[in-house]
This record gives C-alpha cells, structure tokens and sequence, in this order.
C-alpha cells in the first residue's frame, strides 16, 4: 500500500515546487506590443529575471531622408516620428530651425500652436490610457477612448485637413490660420471630451481587478528615471515635477494657467493617473488658447519674411514677384545660417528634441531627433524585473512606445 | 553673474578646447582623450550638477579633420533625492568631442549614466563610432547583416542590403 | 430525413438553390478573420477602423486573430523595414489556404514617402498581394471601401477548394544569410 503523500504546509508549499530558468521569445510580432518589438525574456518560473528588448524593426532611415531634402521636405517625416502626435513633432523641428534663423513668431501664431499642440497631446494621451485598457481586457474604457480620440481628430482635421499625420506648422509660421468658426466647435469638442473622460474614468479607474494589474507593477524610482534619462509622463509619475513647459517655457506657455500632476511612487498605476489627469489640463490650455484666438482674430500668423514664410497662392498666381518668390523658395528651400542648433519641447512622451547642423546651404547637414520614446523604452527590463510575464504589457503600453519614433 | 560657460571653463581648465555660445546653446569642445574624465567632473561638481544626459549622437564632418564628432547634450534639473543634496540648478550645456576615422572611437559613458547604452549602441550602429569600455556594442536599429554604417555621409542614400527579396 | 424533406417541400420559398462555389464564397467574405501586422502610423488608423465610429464589425471582419494559423486576411500596416521582411514573410507563410492580403497604407503599396536604405519598397516585392490602399495613413473610409472591393474579389474568386495563392511558389525567396556587401 502506498503511504499518503505528507501534506505540505502552503506557506511552504511554493518553495518546495523547484523550478528552473527559462528564456521566452516575445515578438516581433505580437498582438500586444503594437508595432514590432521583441522581447528576450528570462523567467524563475513566472517571475522575470531579466530582459532584453530589441528595437529597430521600423527604422526607416529619418534622418538620411531628412538630411537629402530640403528644410521644408522634413517636416512630413516628422510627422511620422510620433504618429500619435504629429503637430508636436512638427512643432520640435520648426523651432529648432527657427532657432537657427533666429526668428521672432508673431503672437497669434504662438497662441494657435500652442493649441494645436495640445490637441495633438489630447490625442496621444487617449491612445495610451485606451490602449492601456485593452491590454488588460478592458475592451468598453477603450471604445470611450477611441472615440473621444475621433472627436479630437476631427477637430485637427478641421485645423488642417488631415487626421493624423497633419504636417500643420511651419517654419516660420503656420499651414494657414484656423478656420473661422473653428473656436466654438473646438469649444464645444472639448466639453465632449471632458464628458467621457469622466465616463472612462468611472469605469476603469477604480476598477479592482485594473487597480490590481496596475498598482505597483513596473515601478522605476526617480533615482534610476533620472539615470535612465526618462522625462515626461514617466518621470513625472515617480514623483519629479519637471515639465518644460514650465520649467523652461516655450511660446506662451509663461502666460498660460495649467498644473503639472505628479504621482507617488512611478508605478503604471501612478502613470495612468498621471497621464489621465494630463488630458485635463491640455483642455484647460485649449480653452484658454481658444479665448485669445477669438480676440486675436485678423492678426497675422506668418512672419513678414517672403524668403522663409513664402506668399500664399492667392497672390502668386496674380503677381509676378510673389511668383518668383515661391519658385526660389521651393526649389532652392531657406538658407539657414550655418551653425548648429539643439532645442526640446515638451511632447506627450517627454523631452523630443532636434539638434540640427546647418552647413548654410538649402538641405539640413544633420538632424538628429531626441525620441523620448527610445530613451524611455531601455529601463523595460529593469521596470518589470521581479514581477510576472503578465505585467511586461501594461508597463510596455505606459511607456508609450512609439515605433516610428523609438526606431526612427 | 558669471555665465555658465565661464563656469564650465574654470572648473575643466585646460581640457577644453574651445567654446561658443551660439544661439544661446552653450558648448564646449573637449579633447578626446579626456572625456570620461570631464564628464564625471560636470556630472558630479556641486556648482554645476549635470545629472541628465540627455542626447548623444554623433556628426559626420566628411572631407573635415577629424572627420567626426560625439556630441553630448547635457542638462541639470533640480530634484530632490533621498540621500543626497537636493540640485536646485537648471541649466544645459553642450559638449563635443572630435573623432578622427582611425581609430574612430572614444570612451563609453555607460558607466556615468546608464542611459548612455542606447543612445552609445545607436551611434555605433549609424555612424559607426566604437565606444571603449561600452558593456554590449551590438547594433541596435538594423542588423546584424548590415555592412557598413548608413548614415555616413559617403554611404549612398539607396543602397539597400535586403535580407530577402529583390536587390535595388 | 424524410420528415425533414417533407417540411422542405410543404412551402415553395423554403429552399433555394445555387452553386457551392457561390455559397461558400459568400460565407467567406462576410467573415474574414484578419491578422493585423501592425508596425507604423497606420495602425492608429487601424484602430479607428475597429473603433467605434468606423465598426469594423458591420462587414463581418472585426475578430482579430493574432495567430496567424487562424487568420484568412492578412492586414500588413505599416511601414516594412528590410529587417523585418522576413517575418511578414514567416507570417504569411503561416497562414493556411485560402488567405487574401490587404496592403494598408503608401508605405506597403510602393514604399510611400521613404526610399532609403532600409525600407521595403512595396510588400509585393516579398508577398503576393490581392488589394492595395493607398494614402498616408489611409482614412477609414478608404479602408472600408478596400474591404469591400476585396470582399467582391472574394465572392468572385473559382474554385473553392484550390489553393489561391499559386503564384507563391514563384515567390519563394530564400533568406539571404549575408548579404553581398
């Protein structure tokens, strides 16, 4: 007769179980790392012991592309940096060549770009928390993103006639004024978005099984954020106020009443908070961008220079200097002064800047971007180490890992 | 009030090689040999406090001697950390190193601020600068089969090397 | 059975006829069970199209698969890299017959706006492709018409039980290990 196995007190029981070293091949396809990115795991049974990511799957060559056109011919691939949020990227590349000209915008300009940014931040933040849903099966909180992310699109559609990759700022100045009528509509968008985030926010924030996946997953304290060289949501999230936008202002954000939310401990938890409580303030600085656009309305947003800021069609086609200006401006581009050049804003992921050479021709020399989403990608690993295969999505998803952006 | 750039130059001395303000971007030019040291000295220097590194990248001077350049964009941000003296500065500063082609390499910062890995990896893999004393300087972007460094400025925009599929 | 026949004959409207070709195409068109190789700007497209306002599911094509064993309509989005051409390859070669292919967006219908040295210039360099997309990102609208001319391209389509993608043999191209310099 075989003897009844002793029963195994639980509180013992698990370290009895032997287990054994494994490595696991996430990606580069995989339906939750939206894009392709690969993860090299290596587990003690579910918990992760170490980690390594591989970036790179969508390096489209940015910067060779940028280098072999003119200043002008790069905006669209800034674009396509952060496709969440293009206007930021645009607005990146803008000012830092504006730097170089040494240029002085007028103040209608300053004021729409400011709004047209934050709209583009309004978006990107709706994708990340959305998604940040559907990675724990939360399928309804991200139907609400969505579509307060359509209701957001529309409006930048309004700006500019494309949806996403918007290509809306210019050196020197602006695509075209906002439309007449833009500012009530934008005005009443807002309060719809304002709506359903406070829909989302009752079904998922305090949400046990989401507060659960969240809380106290992928923490990195702000001792290694600033190592790592982590800015944005991110860092904010571990506990360090630092926004450029209010610690270096740029435009007009020294005029401009907005908080800057922090969080505890920089766990997803602390980050999703943070990001919703973003969203907020953004509508907060529409608005206001909103009420001086109203006033402003008639002032140029273009500066005077015909040789950066060429006339518009309705001119060209009747007058022959205006012609002749547009041609040479087109095919020749802005001659910027040679020199160099590094200036950052505050993008939905963090510090995105552009250090750009100038060698004083037509064509930038060199371009290089600073992606948030890179640097904030490369502590993954030591984010989730200790905790289980499960908690590698949502702290993948609260960096906010753009690929366009991470591989360029 | 001295400026920063006049700071940096007092505490690095004869380090630096020259140094410009232009369009209000303070940088300086350190010599090769000497950056590790001269970063640890801006990192940890209680008037100065360079606790982000924020951007590494590298420049192709073709045609110029040395050919490249390693530049590192640097900024303090005032935090307050458990443990250490809280930074209440907030400043930027440039700071680039000339590379020759042979050898083309200078000495990692991973050691300094861990976010060096990358940005140190990137470089290498598009400009092909090797950083000595980097802990794993594998390319990063493209792969492993790629010859040569694509964003040189003598290697062809189009020149494809597709692992599958048509050639060009 | 022959109880069965009976009701079926009781009425003249309660059975039709027609050919399995036709019957079966038609079951497959409104039920597409795609696989999203999401890279680039386009799948936030993508998930317009799913999202509420755009319903993918009104053309019966709203289930992703994320296994490729499962899935009949490949939807690449995005951008592909020469580095990752081979796994759209390994992707699609995983998919079982019949499978059509949805090229969404510029960038996998010519390359798009890039030319360099690390973008593939078109999926159908690699892959056989039944419908292309084209715009940067395409909007929703777009997609959803793309669906539809595939969906008659579908109802179309002989031969049920063949396999479709025939020419793949042709395109069966080796993985090169390193690439002359």
């Amino acid at each position: 007769m075989v003897e009844p196995a002793k029963k195994i007190p639980s509180d013992q029981g698990q370290e009895a179980i032997p287990t054994e070293r494994q490595i696991l091949n996430m990606g580069p396809s995989h339906p939750a790392t939206h894009g392709t990115v690969k993860f090299l795991v290596e587990f003690d049974g579910e918990t992760i012991v170490g980690m390594d990511v591989a970036v790179g799957y969508l390096h489209r060559g940015f910067e060779k592309e940028c280098e072999s056109g003119t200043y002008y011919q790069a905006i669209p691939y800034t674009d396509r940096l952060n496709y969440a949020s293009a206007i930021l990227a645009n607005l990146g590349y803008c000012m830092t060549v504006e730097k170089l000209l040494e240029l002085e915008l007028p103040r209608r300009c300053q004021w729409a770009r400011v709004m047209a940014g934050e709209l583009s931040r309004i978006g990107d933040h709706l994708t990340r928390i959305g998604a940040a849903c559907l990675e724990v099966a939360a399928m309804t909180p991200f139907l609400y993103a969505v579509e307060a992310r359509e209701i957001d699109w529309d409006l930048q559609e309004m700006l500019c006639g494309a949806r996403l990759t918007s290509n809306y700022i210019r050196i020197g100045g602006l695509l075209w004024d906002v439309r007449p009528g833009f500012e009530d509509r934008c005005a009443e968008a807002m309060e719809r978005i304002r709506e359903l985030m406070v829909d989302f926010d009752k079904v998922i924030a305090a949400n046990r099984i989401f507060v659960d996946r969240f809380r106290n997953t992928g923490v990195l304290p702000k001792e290694r954020c600033i190592a790592y060289g982590i800015t944005g949501p991110l860092l904010r999230a571990a506990g360090i106020p630092y926004d450029l936008r209010k610690s270096q202002p740029y435009l007009v954000y020294d005029e401009i009443d907005f908080d800057v939310p922090i969080g505890l401990v920089g766990d997803n938890y602390d980050r999703f908070l943070v990001v919703e409580e973003e969203i907020e303030q953004s509508i907060r600085i529409v608005l206001q961008c909103l009420d001086v656009l109203r006033k402003t309305r008639g002032e140029p947003v273009n500066v005077a220079d015909p040789h950066i800021r060429w006339p518009g069609k309705d001119r060209v086609f009747s007058r022959m200097e205006e012609l002749i200006q547009q041609f040479k401006g087109v095919t020749e581009g802005i001659k910027v002064p040679a020199g160099e050049a590094y200036a950052a804003i505050e993008s939905a992921n963090g510090e995105l800047g552009f250090y750009i050479v100038s060698d004083g021709s037509g064509k930038p020399y060199k371009v290089r971007c600073r992606p948030p989403s890179f640097i904030n990608t490369q502590p993954l690993g030591e984010m989730v180490k200790g905790d289980l295969l499960a908690d590698i999505i949502p702290t993948f998803d609260m960096i906010n890992m753009i690929g366009g952006e991470c591989d360029r | 009030m001295e400026t920063l750039l006049e700071k940096v130059q007092a505490v690095l001395g004869d380090a630096v090689v020259d140094s410009h303000a232009y369009v209000g971007d303070a940088t300086v030019l350190v010599e090769r040999e000497r950056i590790l040291e001269v970063l640890r000295t801006l990192r940890d220097h209680e008037e100065l406090r360079f606790n982000f590194l924020m951007d590494l990248t590298a420049v192709d001077y073709l045609g110029r001697e040395p050919r490249f350049e390693v530049v590192y964009h640097l900024a303090a941000i005032d935090v307050e950390l458990r443990g250490t003296e809280p930074c209440r500065l907030r400043h930027r500063l440039r700071v680039k190193v000339p590379v020759p082609e042979d050898p083309c390499e200078v000495d990692s910062v991973v050691e300094l601020w861990p976010a060096a890995n990358w940005m140190e990896r990137e470089a290498w893999d598009l400009y092909g600068v090797r950083f000595k004393g980097h802990p794993d300087l594998r390319r990063i972007l493209l792969y492993e089969q790629f010859d040569g460094h694509p964003l040189r400025k003598d290697y062809p925009k189009e020149k494809r090397q597709p692992l599958m599929g048509p050639r060009n | 059975m022959t109880e069965k026949v009976e009701i079926l004959r009781q009425g003249d409207d309660s059975y039709l006829t027609t050919r399995v070709d036709t019957v079966i195409n038609w079951g497959r068109k409104y039920s597409f069970f795609l696989y999203p190789f999401v890279t680039a700007c386009c799948g936030m497209e993508f998930m317009s199209v799913a999202g509420p306002r755009y319903d993918l599911d009104r053309f019966g094509a709203a289930l992703p698969r994320f296994s490729p064993r499962q899935a009949d309509l490949l939807m690449v989005v995005g951008t592909i890299s020469h580095r990752n051409a081979p796994i759209l390859k390994k992707v699609y070669d995983q998919m079982a017959e019949p499978k059509w292919v949805m090229a969404f967006g510029a960038c996998t219908c010519s390359g798009g706006p890039y030319n360099n040295y690390a973008t593939v210039q078109g999926i159908d360099t690699i892959i056989p492709v039944d419908i292309y997309v084209p715009g940067c990102p395409p909007r929703p609208e777009a997609v959803l018409d793309g669906l539809i001319k595939l969906q008659a391209k579908v109802q179309g389509s002989p031969g049920w039980n063949k396999p479709r993608h025939q020419e793949t043999s042709d395109l069966d191209l080796p993985i090169i290990e390193k690439p002359l310099a």
